[in-house]
């Protein structure tokens, strides 16, 4: 049977029928939630997607934050649901606390649109298993005008001690983008990180954009084993096993 | 029950990179003006508040501040009444 996963459609998200698309292509039962949901309908795992929840008034994703759904995917993500935010998805997951470090404005001010590269840490998360290679560049869009990521460098150094920098942007030979690199790391992140986990290990999110390269029409498929890693670590979870190494996250 | 007034201002905290106010900074130059640095571009938040007094109503500020309008990662805040309203 396959696994139910929800995906949170806010006022304002654009991405949630590409989630629900490619979700459906991974062999999943995609659902969409409203914001007012105060429950998640019995999901293994929930995409928080892109978009401009509630305009991205005050601060991208903050006011979405506080919607009665997030309440919901709080709760579930203590109990150790799997929880993935794309793009403005990651936003919110980061004005609630749920990863670590901020969103602010690109360096260069400008919305970007377009496609960069970014390479997986680590493949023994729930988010990763499927992809073929650790280091490997995969191509998919940024669209985002405050992606750069930022923490303070006390707790950089612990993201990475600890594992928990799941993506940076590198260039297309996969080699690290600095931070100064505004073809490679568009947004200016720092230390190049394009999306991070909590302690925990269930709960990630990235600024750029897995479900819109989710199959070769759409000019990339490199980001579909993002997808049916969470896909199928939420198939593990329902039938009651261990997601992918979640333990892997110290 | 009284009304009270209050802005918030949302400033970059220091240390954080701010490119709207290098942005800022950098067009200066343009207007001929010279011996200006530092500008930092933050928002400022005016609302009314209906509270038993003032001291309850700056709490009900201190309190949407620090959970809504500013992200303490990132962002530092200053409460200043800015005069009762009839």
């Amino acid at each position: 049977m396959p696994v139910r996963i929800g995906v949170v459609v806010f006022p304002g998200s654009n991405c949630d029928r590409d989630t629900l698309h490619a979700l459906d292509l991974a062999g999943a039962e995609p659902i969409a939630l409203w914001h007012e949901h105060t429950s998640l309908d019995g999901v293994a795992a929930v995409i928080l997607p892109g978009g401009f929840a509630y305009g991205d008034y005050l601060r991208a994703g903050v006011i979405a934050r506080f919607s009665p759904v997030m309440r919901a995917v709080e709760a579930f993500a203590a109990e150790g649901g799997l929880v993935l935010g794309i793009c403005n998805g990651f936003q919110v997951l980061a004005e609630a606390g749920l990863v670590p470090g901020a969103l602010l404005r690109n360096r260069g001010l400008r919305f970007l649109g377009r496609d960069v590269h970014i390479a997986a840490e680590r493949l023994d998360t729930p988010f990763t298993h499927a992809l073929a290679a650790a280091g490997r560049p995969l191509r998919m869009p940024i669209a985002h005008g405050e992606g750069c990521y930022y923490a303070d460098d006390a707790r950089l150094d612990a993201l990475e001690a600890d594992g928990r920098v799941l993506f940076r942007y590198v260039d297309g030979a996969g080699e690290r983008a600095a931070e100064t690199d505004r073809v490679a790391n568009p947004n200016g992140s720092l230390r190049a990180i394009a999306g991070v986990r909590n302690a925990a290990g269930n709960v990630a999110g990235l600024m750029p954009h897995p479900e819109r390269a989710s199959e070769a029409l759409l000019g990339s498929d490199d980001g579909f084993p993002i997808i049916r890693s969470l896909v199928d670590s939420a198939a593990r979870a329902a039938a009651g096993q261990r997601p992918h190494e979640l333990a892997g996250a110290r | 029950m009284s009304s009270h007034r209050f802005a918030v201002n949302v400033t970059p905290k220091p240390g954080i990179l701010d490119p709207q106010g290098r942005a800022v900074e950098g067009s200066l130059n343009h207007l001929g003006i010279e011996g200006v640095r530092s500008v930092r571009v933050g928002r400022r938040v005016e609302l009314t508040v209906e509270a038993t007094d003032e001291a309850a109503a700056r709490d009900v500020v201190e309190k949407l501040a620090s959970e809504l309008l500013a992200n303490p990662l990132i962002e530092a805040y200053a409460i200043e009444a800015i005069g009762a309203v009839a």
